[in-house]
């Protein structure tokens, strides 16, 4: 809009900018008071639209605050180290969900990444024009699944599959990492962070294609004019002037991956439980609240309860943050449009 | 020359294998798809039958019963959200695409993604707490309100992005002919971009069809029809979510139903999207 030569707008407006161009300045747009009044009216029914999003995102803050400072008083810092969830003694500590939903989000990471990256790469770079509008629709329509969709089937298909073959595999061949030992029940941290990964790929890769397309394409030119191979191109020409969104995308993947809670909880197994193996069940902040929020049934169950839900809220708003500050920095300023986010 | 040879054997390699790695990405990806997609229509196909999207849910042991009044209760929740959601949506993406840019808009764009990331789990308490807490009894309001906020943001965005597509030689040709502001925004700009900003409004109503975290307390369920406002609802993805942690074989398959027929209602909405935007509605700006 800035961009502009000349700026028309009503009346008042006009008389304001006095210094500008001089014939438009001249010609007498003043309309009717009441048309004034209409325009005032409806800019200000606008902007109370716009100001409801910082009033709800204040008013989420607020009242989780307001509604787990029972919690809060109660137990301190330590409702983060402590272990112990005992719902009937009332003692409640929220370290093993905290750790069930770093580890779960890490293992969605360490496998979504490289996927959706490569993604984003054939999509963006190598697959022939034809491809890529379906190839996108795809991915898009990988988003659009219902959370509870994924569970669904992660109960009835991915569960079995990995109860027995994948983690018997990993058992046989991978058991010096000290990661996949134990029993496999097919539930739990690795099940749930693999299903994560489906859920996030989506995410990062489009995020991935999009500061990729925003790399200028003579970028590409000047590389392949070296004598670089396509993958070299891709490599230093490309994905090293976009990692800085590519790491934005990341992080909304890992917000995504942290706030995710019908899928997990269908299958981490949910036994607050600090585990090394990653067959072992486990227990997510979000699938908590899930399981047990309308159970509780006395102040301080419910307010812990909440507290979690802020420690979540704070976690996944520092995270989102930061990814959305690094996708803006690499398309300049340009607003991200996440599809299916 | 041998060195020189060699070394680009060995980037030739690098390259294939680049080649092959991102393929394999692909695959990868697209697996889970077919495959959910796959057992969708295998597993739930044979559960469906009008007496299923009739019927109520009969008690545990009777055979047969239906999401009926789930499929109506998820219709009836996303009306209201949308009720409160669209407007507000739509009237904050005009603010900041009209009355942009400033300090103010890049604030409200900023919180908008935020919004757009947190849990829909933490919405759900704060819907809970804003509504359930003070009715004292959980509601289609409180689900409807929850899932508003989740739409806000995506429609917010879509609505700014499709305006700032609109021409600025059309509103100053409106304005030229001495039409309000609000007029020429409203019957000129909203009007011409309006294909774009219903895309936005369908993928915002995709998305949160299918949501189940922030009813499992607010909208909460119900065996029954319901049409009350105040009252407990069922939902599409609620029951799906009760039926499939189930220990029963029937509610199972019914589950399997339940998940096709949401999934349908979603890629229609998703795939009308793809068709609209696809015939280039907006081309001239691309």
């Amino acid at each position: 809009m800035s961009s502009l030569p000349i700026k028309i707008q009503t009346g008042s407006a006009i008389r304001s900018d006095a210094a500008s161009p001089k014939q438009i300045r001249r010609i007498p747009t003043r309309p009717a008071p009441t048309s004034r009044m209409a325009d005032e009216a409806f800019r200000y029914a606008t902007l109370f639209c716009a100001a409801s999003i910082l009033v709800i995102v204040g008013l989420i803050f607020y009242e989780l605050i307001e509604r787990s400072q029972l919690s809060i008083g109660q137990f301190g810092w330590k409702f983060f180290s402590g272990t112990n969830w005992d719902p009937v003694s009332g003692d409640f500590g929220a370290l093993p969900f905290i750790f069930g939903t770093l580890v779960s989000s890490a293992v969605a990471l360490v496998i979504a990444v490289p996927l959706g990256i490569g993604v984003a790469v054939f999509v963006t770079e190598m697959c022939p024009k034809a491809l890529r509008g379906i190839l996108s629709f795809f991915t898009e329509l990988l988003a659009a699944i219902p959370s509870v969709i994924y569970g669904l089937w992660a109960v009835f298909v991915l569960v079995p599959i990995m109860r027995e073959h994948i983690q018997p595999f990993l058992a046989k061949y991978l058991p010096w990492t000290g990661l996949f030992t134990g029993p496999p029940y097919g539930i739990g941290m690795l099940t749930a962070g693999i299903v994560l990964a489906i859920m996030v790929v989506p995410s990062i890769s489009s995020i991935t294609r999009e500061v990729m397309s925003a790399v200028p394409q003579h970028q590409r030119e000047a590389v392949l004019a070296l004598g670089a191979t396509r993958w070299e191109m891709i490599r230093t020409g490309v994905l090293r002037n976009a990692r800085t969104g590519i790491m934005g995308g990341i992080m909304l993947g890992l917000g995504r991956a942290l706030g995710e809670t019908m899928a997990v909880t269908m299958v981490i197994g949910n036994r607050p439980e600090i585990a090394k193996s990653l067959f072992a069940p486990g227990y997510t902040l979000a699938s908590v609240i899930a399981n047990e929020f309308s159970e509780a049934t006395d102040d301080l169950y419910l307010s812990a309860l909440i507290e979690i839900g802020l420690a979540l809220f704070l976690l996944t708003v520092v995270v989102n943050a930061v990814a959305r500050l690094l996708v803006w920095s690499t398309t300049r300023g340009v607003p991200a449009r996440v599809h299916g986010q | 020359m041998a060195n020189s040879g060699r070394v680009s054997l060995r980037r030739n390699i690098s390259n294939g294998v680049a080649n092959f790695l991102c393929i394999a990405a692909v695959i990868l990806v697209l697996a889970p798809l077919c495959a959910i997609f796959f057992y969708l229509i295998v597993k739930g196909a044979g559960s469906i039958n009008l007496a299923f999207i009739t019927h109520t849910p009969k008690p545990v042991g009777e055979t047969g019963g239906g999401f009926g009044n789930a499929i109506v209760g998820s219709m009836y929740i996303l009306g209201i959200a949308s009720l409160i959601g669209v407007p507000l949506g739509v009237g904050a993406g005009i603010y900041l695409s009209e009355y942009g840019p400033g300090m103010f808009c890049n604030v409200i764009r900023f919180t908008a993604d935020v919004l757009n990331g947190v849990p829909s789990i933490v919405v759900g308490i704060v819907a809970y707490s804003l509504i359930v807490l003070q009715q004292k009894h959980f509601s289609a309001l409180a689900g409807g309100t929850a899932l508003a906020i989740m739409m806000v943001p995506t429609i917010t965005r879509a609505t700014e992005e499709m305006l700032l597509l609109v021409p600025h030689s059309i509103r100053e040709a409106a304005l030229g002919l001495g039409i309000p502001q609000w007029r020429s925004t409203l019957s000129i700009t909203l009007r011409t971009a309006l294909p774009g900003v219903v895309t936005g409004l369908m993928l915002a109503f995709a998305r949160v069809a299918g949501e189940t975290a922030p009813l499992l307390f607010t909208a909460f369920g119900n065996q029954y029809w319901n049409f009350k406002m105040d009252q407990p609802t069922a939902a599409l993805p609620l029951q799906i979510f009760v039926y499939a942690i189930s220990p029963y074989e029937d509610w199972h398959k019914q589950a399997w139903a339940g998940a096709l027929i949401l999934i349908l209602l979603i890629v229609v909405s998703v795939a009308l999207v793809r068709y609209v935007t696809s015939r280039g509605v907006l081309r001239g700006n691309h």
